[in-house]
Formats: structure tokens, sequence, C-alpha cells
């Protein structure tokens, strides 16, 4: 295979190549899908190297804040033999990036960067190739130094040796090029610097909410003050006074302001009068869990059956244990509200977002507007971080239908109030579990049942706000990811019987939020299995570890670490030996993610206020392994956001509403951690530049509820069944064991 | 109807077109002088994400009605705090901490550090964390913003 023989004039083939490299210049220009290769078995989809060897890379995955626009370029950097700053990365344009799926569920790098290194892998033996042939040498005289392949003093760029013209390579995911020894690995492994941090620190970064095209006008939109309200009647004149107003758009029960100015659009959506029909779409809150629980199920999914837990829990002598957790809606609660920018030209649509699947958002906004999907690009622009599905996409439907009203391209940033309260969110989870233990102690059985809402099979459409509003093609899709997921559990009992019970509805529009399903499942499990080791009288580490799958060599390192870590105090919980009003204890929590990948264990030391309820996690230790790290400095940086993030989950946050839409519309009403109340953090971080990476943005969120939980139980005796652990709840708990 | 404003943005004077006297600063540094250093996120005083310095104070813009501005208060944003050739010695603790994750909330972060510090000049771990204590960030970036800012306060 040489490159020379199979080689395109990009100008020819894949004109877009040579446009793509100044972006900034294309983005306001209109750049056709399908003019450069995008399909994931071509190595020019991912890769282009110009005549100065400056290596482009295009990646559908995205960076949210993870820092993966510095880690997959240091993957592609050490592969191609290039530095770091000779790489340029191209994030989710339609036109010009493979749909390398969603940016979600830990992936960038485990399947995104491995496809781009398989590119770059790919690339560089052709690149090799063509050096031995253009030096007259052999392949193992070959060195190559910052892109430069030399043998002895003959020496040829990557820019001479490919410049400027396309690799017309084939890829094999499934079959990767060998590439490095990890052992030569100069880049990967290494506390890169963030290519973002500079420019974040001193204003010079563009987010999505700063970007702006020429001619652009500023829309806001007003929703209804109900969930499922219809829209009686508009009083245009009720913002005659504000200036520069565009103009007002209806559409169904969609309403809308464009005005001149960002200011006069905000003032509009406010003053706007408009009249709503009642209604009550939502459960009283206060009976939630008795909703869900009388939710018609769609259909029930077995997720594992071991043996024959029936006959196990009726054996004679075999003690039962219950217990019923549950886990309250989230909303994804970005700093940022989402912003898009659309424009229509010449039949065509240009949206600019923070969205995190800029191919499935460019389906989505082609069927509501019944237009095909050629003639649509979405292009990624980073935005405040999402932490899962959030209101991006739908900022964007709603900037699409207003630049189509007025015929110029709209910005629409969203409200803080739009942002609470119409993102979608994660939806309520309720576990039952039951167990069997014999009269040693021993756990023989093991059942639970996951009240979750279904996933439309082969969808992950969230329905677009706007779309659904104006009466749009909408689609009903419900899709709150792969929430089934660390259902299963990782322990090897004789029988086990674990089943979601699909619901066929849920009260809010569902999306994922970080660790969805895996975060609700695993702290059910990971409390319940702590109750068991507390019914034994076992300690909590230990238990575990006797049930762990022994040919998991993997699993039972990371929990000794874990254990090692935090200087384990090897005894049973509750320990009772404390006095006073501020009491401490500790808690452990194990989880192989999705039972496939990335291994985490966490021990969390707690202090709870037995006067007021209120609990404060002082130091969390976390033991992480997955596999191959890319860059430690980043990896700690996200293991950061997952304890922080998911501490404010657990202890403090819930959606508010009444019969008829959010009432938690601003920070006051939906309060998340602040500086006072985080924790010390501790990881070992366990690196095997041998095995493959695995995803690390949101596997060790898994284990923070339940560690906590069973923290709480250490210190007091009392278990915590309901996230959020509110003082209240604490107070409850106490009371009810007392 | 439009009227002229005068400010002292970053120390330039400044003239800007208005349709509101009321209009909040915010917008006036994001779409009249095309800033982006400070952030729209609430637009309710409750996040921080907007914070800049008027006479060397952390104020919110998000709720600073241009009316209540004199030409000769001196505005300072991040841009204007220092730029990456001269970074502020905040800013340079930020990078090296790599205290940022999606860096949404930092432009506050930074601004409110810079203000605190201006007046408290060896501060300890707990007041740090008392005086960001109203701004917010979603990402759990908390640790590492606290140890740039004790860095950068040579602690």
């Amino acid at each position: 295979m040489t490159i020379h023989a199979s080689r395109r004039d990009v100008l020819k083939g894949g004109g877009a190549l040579v446009v793509s490299f100044s972006l900034a210049g294309a983005l306001g220009e209109a750049l056709a899908q399908g003019a450069k290769p995008l399909a994931l078995t071509e190595v020019d989809s991912f890769l282009a190297i110009d005549a100065g060897g400056v290596v482009t890379l295009y990646s559908g995955k995205v960076d949210l804040g993870t820092g993966v626009a510095t880690a997959l370029p240091q993957m592609v950097a050490d592969e191609l033999d290039v530095p770091l700053d000779r790489v340029k990365l191209v994030q989710g344009d339609t036109a010009l990036t493979p749909d390398q799926g969603t940016t979600w569920g830990s992936l960038s790098i485990q399947i995104g960067g491995m496809q781009l290194r398989n590119a770059a892998a790919t690339a560089k033996a052709a690149l090799l190739d063509e050096a031995a042939k253009r030096l007259g040498a052999k392949q193992n005289e070959l060195k190559v130094v910052d892109g430069v392949v030399s043998a002895g003093n003959k020496r040829v760029s990557y820019g001479e040796l490919v410049g400027g013209k396309s690799f017309a390579l084939k890829l094999d995911h499934a079959k990767p090029a060998a590439g490095k020894d990890p052992k030569d690995y100069k880049l990967v492994g290494k506390p890169v610097p963030r290519v973002d941090i500079p420019d974040k620190v001193t204003g010079r970064f563009t987010y999505m909410q700063d970007f702006r095209v020429p001619g652009m006008l500023h829309g806001r939109v007003v929703r209804p003050p109900a969930i499922g309200a219809t829209l009686e009647s508009v009083d245009e004149a009720s913002i005659k006074d504000v200036v520069g107003v565009v103009k007002v758009v209806r559409e169904g029960n969609f309403l809308g302001v464009v005005a001149e100015s960002e200011w006069g659009a905000i003032k509009a959506a406010e003053k706007l009068k408009a009249s709503w029909s009642k209604s009550q779409t939502l459960p009283d809150a206060a009976k939630l869990w008795d909703e869900v629980r009388a939710s018609k199920v769609a259909k029930d999914e077995v997720t594992s059956n071991v043996g024959n837990t029936a006959d196990a829990m009726g054996q004679a002598g075999a003690k039962t244990l219950k217990a019923t957790y549950d886990f309250a809606i989230h909303t994804h609660g970005s700093i940022g509200p989402s912003c898009a920018v659309a424009e229509f030209k010449d039949g065509k649509l240009t949206s600019w977002s923070a969205s995190q699947a800029t191919h499935n958002l460019r389906k989505q906004l082609a069927t509501m507007f019944g237009m095909p999907a050629d003639n649509v690009r979405c292009i990624y622009i980073e935005g405040s971080g999402c932490y899962g599905r959030n209101g991006h996409e739908d900022a964007a439907a709603d900037a699409a239908l207003l630049a189509k009203a007025v015929g110029r391209p709209v910005r629409v940033q969203w409200s803080r109030a739009d942002e609470h309260g119409w993102d979608p969110k994660g939806p309520p989870t309720l576990v039952d579990l039951r167990a069997a233990v014999d009269g040693a102690g021993a756990v023989t059985a093991w059942e639970s049942e996951f009240f979750i809402p279904q996933q439309t099979a082969g969808s992950f459409n969230v329905p677009l706000v706007a779309a659904t509003l104006t009466g749009m093609p909408a689609g009903d899709d419900i899709a709150p990811g792969n929430i089934f997921q660390n259902s299963a559990i990782p322990y090897k009992l004789a029988n086990v019987k674990t089943v979601c019970r699909r619901l066929a509805t849920t009260p809010f529009r569902p999306s994922w939020i970080r660790t969805p399903g895996r975060m609700q499942n695993t702290y059910a499990n990971e409390c319940f299995i702590d109750e068991l080791a507390a019914a034994a009288n076992a300690d909590p580490v230990e238990f575990r570890l006797k049930y762990l799958d022994p040919n998991d060599q993997r699993g039972i390192e990371v929990l000794n670490r874990a254990a090692a870590l935090a200087k384990w105090d090897k005894r049973p919980s509750p320990r009772r030996d404390q006095r006073g009003d501020v009491v401490t204890g500790r808690g452990v929590a194990y989880c192989k993610y999705e039972l496939a990948r990335t291994y985490i264990a966490a021990v969390a030391e707690v202090e709870v206020k037995r006067s007021s309820g209120d609990i404060r996690v002082t130091k969390f230790y976390l033991a992480h392994d997955c596999g191959q790290i890319i860059n430690p400095d980043g990896l700690r940086n996200q293991l950061d956001g997952n304890v922080i993030q998911t501490i404010s989950r657990t202890l403090i946050e819930e959606l508010k509403y009444d019969r008829s839409a959010v009432t938690s519309l601003d920070w006051a009403s939906y309060p998340i951690l602040r500086f006072p109340q985080i924790p010390e953090l501790v990881y070992d971080l366990i690196d095997r530049p041998n095995e493959r990476p695995w995803g690390a943005g949101e596997p060790s969120a898994s284990v923070v509820p339940p560690a906590i939980s069973n923290a709480v139980f250490d210190a007091i005796g009392v278990r915590l069944r309901s996230v959020p652990f509110t003082p209240d709840k604490v107070t409850a708990a106490m009371k009810g064991a007392a | 109807m439009a009227q002229r404003k005068s400010l002292n943005v970053n120390g330039k004077a400044v003239r800007i077109t208005i349709d509101d006297p009321d209009m909040p600063l915010l917008y006036a540094l994001r779409d009249n002088l095309a800033l982006h250093g400070p952030r729209f996120g609430c637009g309710l005083a409750q996040c921080g994400a907007c914070t800049v310095h008027v006479d060397g104070k952390a104020v919110r813009s998000c709720v600073t009605p241009l009316s209540s501005l004199t030409a000769q208060q001196k505005v300072v944003t991040l841009e204007g705090l220092g730029t990456p050739q001269r970074l502020h010695p905040v800013q340079r603790a930020f990078i090296e901490e790599q205290a940022v994750q999606c860096g949404y909330c930092i432009n506050g972060m930074i601004m409110e550090s810079a203000a605190f510090l201006a007046k408290t000049k060896k501060p300890t771990e707990a007041q740090v964390k008392d005086a960001l204590a109203n701004n917010l960030c979603r990402c759990g970036t908390h640790a590492r913003i606290v140890k740039a800012v004790m860095r950068a306060a040579g602690a």
C-alpha cells in the first residue's frame, strides 16, 4: 500500500479539506454536506496533514469541558510523532467530522480516541512506507522526530510526503492498526496542560454564548407557564414600548420574540402578555413514588438471572431482607443557560450550538423542518458544561424556528428559568431489593426491581421543545439513555434476578445526566449490599471481597487499594462508640462500570450533626482503574468533577414542581454544593499502559451516593434510602429508628 | 430611545449607544463591547459568572444598571485584569493549577478572588472558601480553584 498509488488530488476529490483548515473563515460560509469524507472507515475522515506538516483532526466526539480537546490530540500527536502544538482539532461539525456517536457515556477516549488513534497509526504506517521508498531505506532504518522521517542523513517531512493530499486509506476499527508500543509513548500518560485554559482564564475563549454572525438578531423564548398549556392569545401591544423588537413569533404553542439587541429581546420576552390555558399534567410531588410505582409497565427487562431466586428465598431457615431506595429528579444545572445561533440561507440551515450530538441534531432539525438532512449543517461550539443532554439542542431548534420566521440569523439565549424549567430531566428512580441470608450470614439470593422509564428502541432523540410546542414533527420518543446499566450486580451469588420495569411514562421529558442509571442503580445495589454486610455483622469491605468474582482481579485490586488509601478501619458498621452531637462514619462503595469496564472503589468519611441532621462529607477517597491513562491530570480533574458534583446531587438536589410546571427555576430554589461544603479529595490512579483506555468522565460518580449513605449508617446507625439526603430526611430516619 | 453612555472599561474611555439606561452592565460589556470575560449565568446575582470589578470591587454586572455607573468609575473585566502575555497572578495560578473544567464560571472565580486577595493578603483556605461561597461551579472544580487562589496568595 502506498500513498502515491491511491492518492487523490484534494482539490478534485475532497476540496473541503483545504477550506476546513481555515475554519474560522469557513464558519460563516456554508460548506455543503458531503464534500469531505466522513465515513468511519476512511483515514481522511479523521485526519489531514497539510504541506506545512500541520495535522488536522476531525473528531465527532466533542470537548464538553472535560479536556478531550487536549487528550485526543495528545493521543494522535504521540502516535504520529508530531509535536502537540502542530495538531489542530475540529469538533462536531456535521460537514467535516465523522459521526462517532453522541459525546456521552465516557466514550470520548475509549471509542472516539481509539478511532482517531487507529487513523493515526494507519496513516503513519503509510507515511513510513512512502518515506522508505523516497529515502531508499528499509523500514527499520527509519526514525521519526517531530513529523520528520529520517534514515541516516536523509530526511523527508510528513508535509512533503502527503501535504495537502488525501490518504485514501481504509480503516477497520475492529482490527485496528498495531500502532506504537505503549513503552514508546512520549505524550500519552503525561499530565500535558490543557490547551484551552490560557484563553479561558483571560477572556479570549469563544464559547457558544459568545458566538456571533454578521446580521444576527437576538431571540428569546416565552415558554408556557404550565407544561401542556395552550396559547390562547398574545397581546403584541404590551411590548410596543420596547425598542428594537423585530417580530413576535407565534406558532401553535410556541412563542418567542426577536429583537435587534439582546437586552431588547429580554425585555420583550418579560413584558409580552399572553394568555394560556390551564394545564395540570404533573403528579402531586408528595406522592411521586406512589405514582412511579403505579405507572404502567411497558415491558420488563431481565438484566440478570442466575439460579432460582424464588426457591432460594423460600428455603427454610433463610432470613429475608427487603429495602426500597429512591433517587430524586435532577436537572443538569449548567451554569451557562443553553444558547444557539441559526441561519437559513438559500434553503439551507446552518445551526451553531453546544450540542453533544450534532449529527443526531441535524437529523432532528431536518425532520422538524421537513428538509433533507443534506441541507442542514450543525456545528459544535463549546458551551457551558452540560453533563448530558441539557437544553442545547432545544435552543438550537428555537433559534432555527426564529431564524426562519425573520429570514435573518438569530441567536437564542435561554434564561436561567428556561434552563431550570425546560431542560430535560434525570428521571425519578425507584428500586426494590430483597435478599435471602442463611443461618451463617451468607447471601443465598438477591432480587431487585428498578422502576425506570422505558427507552425507545434504537432512538436517543429527546423530542425538541420547539417542535413539540409548534406541532411540527417532533416524535414522541422517550430517551433517558441506557439507564438499565449496573442494575445487575458485580457479586457472584448463587441466585440472582434483577429486573428493570420499564415504565411507559415518567413525569418530565427525560434525558441522560452524568452517570445515568449507573449512578442510581449502583447507589441502590451498593447500599443494599452494605445492609447485608451489617446484617451479617461483617466488615463492609471484607463482605464485598467475599462475593467478588475471584477471576476479576482488577476489581479486587481496586477495592483493596481504596481501603488501603483510606486506611480503612476493619470492623462491622455501624460504629457504636460515639457520644455527642457531631459523629463521624466511613462508608465504602464499589462499581465495575456497566459490569464491563472502568473499575472504581470509594471510601467516604462523613460528619453527621445529630441535632440538625446535617451531613458533611469531610474526605473522599477514590481508587480508579480506567486502563491506560492518557492524561493523569485531566483524569484527576474529571474525578474532582464526578465526586463534587455527585455530593451535591446526593445531599442537596431535588427538582421542585407543582401540578403544572417546574417551580425550582433558579439557584435559590435548586441549590447546589458551595465552596465551604467541599471535602478533601484523595485518589489512587491505577495506570495500566498496556491495557486499552476506558472512560473516566462519569464512572466514579456512581460510587458517591452509596459511599455517603453507608458512611452515614456507620456514623448514626440509620440507613438513608432516599436521595437527596436532606437534614429533614436524616432527622426523620433517626426518629423512625429510635 | 437611542442614547450615548460613557464608561471607563479596562482603562479606556468608551462611548456606547443604548436604548435603555437601566440595561445591566453585562450586556454593554458583552454586546456593545464584544468582551467574552463576563458571562451570563443567571441574571439574578446568584451564580457570579458575570463578575467584574468596579473601582476594584467585585460586582455582579448582570444586576448593575448602567445608570448607576459614571464615566469615571473604573470597570475592569477578565480581559483587563491580565492578558496572555501579562497574566494577573490569579490567572497564572489558575493555569498552573489547571483549575478549569468547562470554565464557564471561571471568570467569576478569578474576578472574585482577585478582589478578595487585594484586601486579604494571607488568607486561610477557609477564608478563600467563604469568599467564593456565592460563586457557583457546576463542574466540581472547587478544590482546584481553592488551590489556585492559595497559590496566587503565595500561601
